[in-house]
């Protein structure tokens, strides 16, 4: 059966909406095969508009892994503005492809990728205008497979009514393992239909089924257990890691864009995982060990990318890419190698010290010199020790100064509202801070011309971190603080003049943390949402706090919970968590007795430079720290030969 | 391609589009001016934008620019447009036309950067035809389907195929039932005959025009 493309009705709509350049495809990299000459069909969603979802190096990774094999095909789609959503379902034109226009519903797969739960609603819209049953149990064997990845996966429940499948961790070699079994049970005319197909997929021990697990709750709301109810799935469902990722040098052939998007550069992930430790972090915590790439394969990538795209932009991203063991000869490398063209090269410079600034100044040799962004996180000593980020205020004091006398003119600054025990003078103390980089930058640089930003966004609790047992701060509380500090930046009417202030509000992060931490009764929440028009819940200019609350209060009372028992409400040790059958490879234990050093602002070191302290995740993932360095360096300029492989 | 770039902090390609058509219309004659840093094969040039380019967007020609030829938005001053109406009656959409056509003015309305402004449609349509065209427009579906033929003039503030077909609201009422598919068929120089010149044609009798004449 051959799916033709929706395109002629699709254009007729689009002279009617806003950009009408993001939904007509395209892109050099994109590919477009033949629907009759593939046997297993992805349909990848980043569930955000294209300006933000093309950017995404997980769904270019997946797609180029996918693409690669000879009978997959894989083709993105991302949300639609309302308007032409409204359109859409007005003429009666599905959700659709921007490859080549195929409707989501055709295909076998329908992978989502959840960096944030703000994306949930989007997920529904889309359903929705695809046509597919909005929840699990009403879809039957011609209907694709809904998979959620991406960092949300690893607590799904949520969204667990609406999802058929989820995958935690590394996507690479997920994707084509479940491209096997697909394969395998179309081959065999799809057996037991879709239980079967779902349980093929569980069996692996490594892809959660929703459906075949129950929860059960104690009276007093909380979860009692979460069991499976069948004897052929497991218990506990692992995460995937990718290991040698020199094996995986994805994306090669990057999307380049038509339409505006929020990155127009080719992004290189020099290592992936992060030990530092920083106990809000959830990316830290669930993407360990740290495995590095090595600096001869980052360059490999980088020209061959550059050469394939375009680009004249380079970001050398991960966690924390200073702490590659291999950055200084990378940096000094790749600014050599481009130093006389008009590429320009950028590292997101997070850490606090003055290695940093030393990378950043190899980087801006060609004179294009990018914005320094350090993140202290919290604005006293004392939160900084809760928290992890081992940073004092002196060093942060010199580093700050020591960028302003290299010729930087303008810092960024970030740090985080509302974290557990935080009090109002941990907040204030950010001015404070401020105040000083300006006066101490003044008197270094010789010059009042100097600016730092401070921009300082509300903490949520996640998942299979330390602070997943946390209170969250209420957000009345927080915007009083986020004030308190404005005003006090501002008392100082000649320093408050070089400080910048961007800040969050507390209410969207209110509502990040019940979607975060929450369990299947959320779902219905999430739900009452959607048909209440919430979409977009990620831009301030669609997100409405007070249809989350609404719905909260209409959902929840009949469980005996309420919007504040997920949000502001201290889990106790033995609670059972939403996640608990979810292994991360993190030891519970572990993470509670990290917990408690927190709250008693005892310091964790890092375990790539010091001795393993038993977080659990290597010996339950059978996984080890991989770094360098090589002993290698980027230093022929000529440019690398083609080998030739005798056929 | 070693393509050129502007001066300063931020250096943007050298790239000038002359009359680029509007969003949501095709085109099969857009033309834009490329700066280079060194003169380099235009046949070349054409095989490697084509190849970057997405598919739809194909590069027909190129030709270096000769020293004095004046810039392409010297050569160009007029626009050729077919546009398809699917749903619309030919009679019906005659009618409309020549109402058009009859007027010493049409005005109409449109949104701009400036916000809605109002102006003549009418002076600077120097053709407007239904065309004999026997084969209908690929992809549309709804028979019947007016097919307009039209030659607007480049004035300030530009006539677009759509102030044309407000135009014909304005005038006969004519109220397609889905969007029209306007495609620009040539734009250049117009001539006393109604012919438009091909703006690339003051290049051709350079010696590297050789090959590509041929569009």
């Amino acid at each position: 059966m051959s799916v033709s493309s929706v395109f002629p009705q699709l254009e007729q709509l689009l002279p009617r909406v806003s950009k009408p350049i993001q939904y007509v495809g395209g892109e050099l990299g994109a590919v477009v095969k033949d629907w009759d000459d593939t046997t297993v069909r992805w349909a990848l969603m980043y569930p955000d508009a294209y300006e933000v979802g093309l950017p995404n190096q997980g769904v270019q990774i997946l797609y180029e892994v996918l693409n690669e094999q000879e009978d997959v095909l894989a083709e993105r789609t991302y949300s639609v503005w309302p308007d032409l959503e409204a359109l859409m379902k007005e003429n009666g034109v599905p959700q659709f492809t921007v490859d080549a226009h195929r409707p989501v519903k055709a295909f076998d797969v329908f992978g989502l990728s959840f960096a944030t739960e703000l994306g949930y609603t989007n997920m529904l819209s889309a359903l929705d205008l695809a046509g597919i049953p909005m929840e699990s149990a009403d879809r039957d064997v011609t209907h694709p497979i809904v998979l959620a990845g991406g960092h949300a996966s690893f607590n799904p429940e949520p969204i667990a009514d609406f999802i058929d499948a989820a995958v935690l961790g590394d996507g690479e070699e997920a994707v084509l393992e479940i491209t096997g079994i697909i394969r395998d049970w179309k081959a065999e005319g799809c057996p037991g239909g879709r239980d079967e197909i779902l349980l093929r997929l569980a069996r692996t021990e490594s892809i959660y089924v929703p459906r075949f697990y129950d929860v059960d709750y104690l009276p007093d709301g909380r979860i009692q257990r979460v069991v499976p109810n069948r004897p052929d799935v497991p218990f506990r469902v692992a995460k995937r890691t990718t290991m040698d990722l020199d094996a995986w040098p994805y994306p090669k052939k990057p999307l380049v864009p038509l339409a505006e998007t929020v990155h127009e550069r080719y992004a290189v992930e020099i290592f992936r995982g992060c030990t530092r430790g920083c106990r809000f972090c959830q990316a830290g915590m669930i993407t360990r060990p740290v495995r590095e790439r090595s600096i001869t394969t980052v360059g490999q990538m980088v020209k061959e990318g550059l050469e394939f795209s375009g680009y004249s932009e380079v970001g050398l991203l991960s966690l924390s890419s200073a702490d590659h063991s291999e950055i200084g000869d990378m940096c000094s490398g790749l600014a050599e190698q481009y130093a006389d063209t008009n590429v320009s090269l950028s590292l997101p410079s997070t850490r606090v010290d003055a290695f940093n600034i030393d990378l950043a100044q190899e980087l801006s040799r060609n004179g294009r010199r990018t914005g320094l962004t350090f993140a202290p996180e919290g604005g006293s000593e004392r939160i900084r020790k809760v928290i992890n980020k081992m940073v004092t205020k002196e060093d942060l004091i010199r580093t700050v100064v020591t960028a302003y006398t290299n010729g930087w003119r303008q810092v960024k600054l970030y740090f985080m509202c509302g974290l557990p025990s935080e009090t109002d003078e941990d907040v204030l103390e950010i001015a404070e801070m401020a105040h000083e980089v300006i006066r101490a930058g003044r008197a270094a640089a010789g010059t009042k011309d100097i600016r730092c930003t401070v921009s300082i966004g509300g903490f949520v609790p996640k998942p299979h971190t330390p602070f997943q047992w946390a209170p969250m701060e209420r957000p009345e509380v927080i915007d009083a603080r986020l004030k308190m500090l404005k005003n006090a930046i501002n008392s100082d009417r000649s320093l408050g003049r070089a400080i910048g202030y961007r800040y969050h509000d507390g209410e969207p992060s209110l509502i990040e943390g019940l979607l975060s931490r929450g369990d299947r009764r959320v779902g219905k929440v999430i739900r009452r949402v959607w048909e209440k028009g919430g979409r977009f819940d990620g831009w301030s200019e669609h997100f409405s706090y007070s249809r989350w609350v609404e719905a909260s209060t209409e959902v929840l009372p009949e469980f005996g919970v309420d919007l504040d028992w997920f949000t502001t409400r201290e889990r106790e040790e033995l609670e059972v968590l939403p996640w608990d059958h979810l292994d991360s490879g993190l030891d519970k234990d572990w993470l509670w007795q990290d917990w408690q050093d927190s709250m008693s602002e005892y310091e964790q070191d890092d375990c790539r430079w010091t001795p393993c302290f038993d977080c659990g995740v290597c010996p339950s993932m059978d996984t080890e720290i991989q770094i360098g360095p090589t002993g290698k360096k980027l230093l022929p300029l000529t440019p690398v030969t083609n080998l030739r492989v005798p056929a | 391609m070693p393509i050129a770039f502007s001066q300063g902090f931020s250096p943007h390609p050298k790239i000038s589009y002359a009359s680029a058509a509007p969003t949501g219309v095709g085109s099969e004659a857009e033309y834009l001016e490329i700066g280079l840093q060194r003169e380099v094969d235009p046949a070349e040039l054409k095989v490697a934008l084509d190849a970057a380019l997405s598919p739809g967007l194909d590069v027909l020609e190129a030709v270096l620019a000769e020293p004095g030829g004046g810039s392409l938005a010297d050569r160009i001053d007029a626009s050729h447009w077919r546009l398809e109406l699917p749903g619309v009656e030919p009679a019906v959409a005659a009618e409309a036309v020549a109402a058009f056509l009859a007027a010493p003015e049409v005005l109409v309305e449109r949104m701009t950067k400036q916000g809605r402004r109002s102006f003549d449609a009418r002076a600077a349509v120097f053709r407007c035809a239904m065309t004999d065209e026997p084969d209908l427009p690929s992809g549309a579906v709804a028979v019947p389907c007016a097919i307009i033929d039209l030659v607007v003039r480049q004035v300030i503030p530009a006539v677009r195929p759509d102030d044309v077909l407000s135009g014909l609201r304005v005038v006969a009422g004519l109220e397609p039932p889905v969007p029209p598919r306007v495609t620009r068929l040539a734009q250049g120089t117009l001539t006393a005959q109604g012919e438009i010149v091909d703006p690339l044609d003051a290049d051709h009798v350079g010696a590297s025009a050789s090959e590509s004449a041929s569009r």
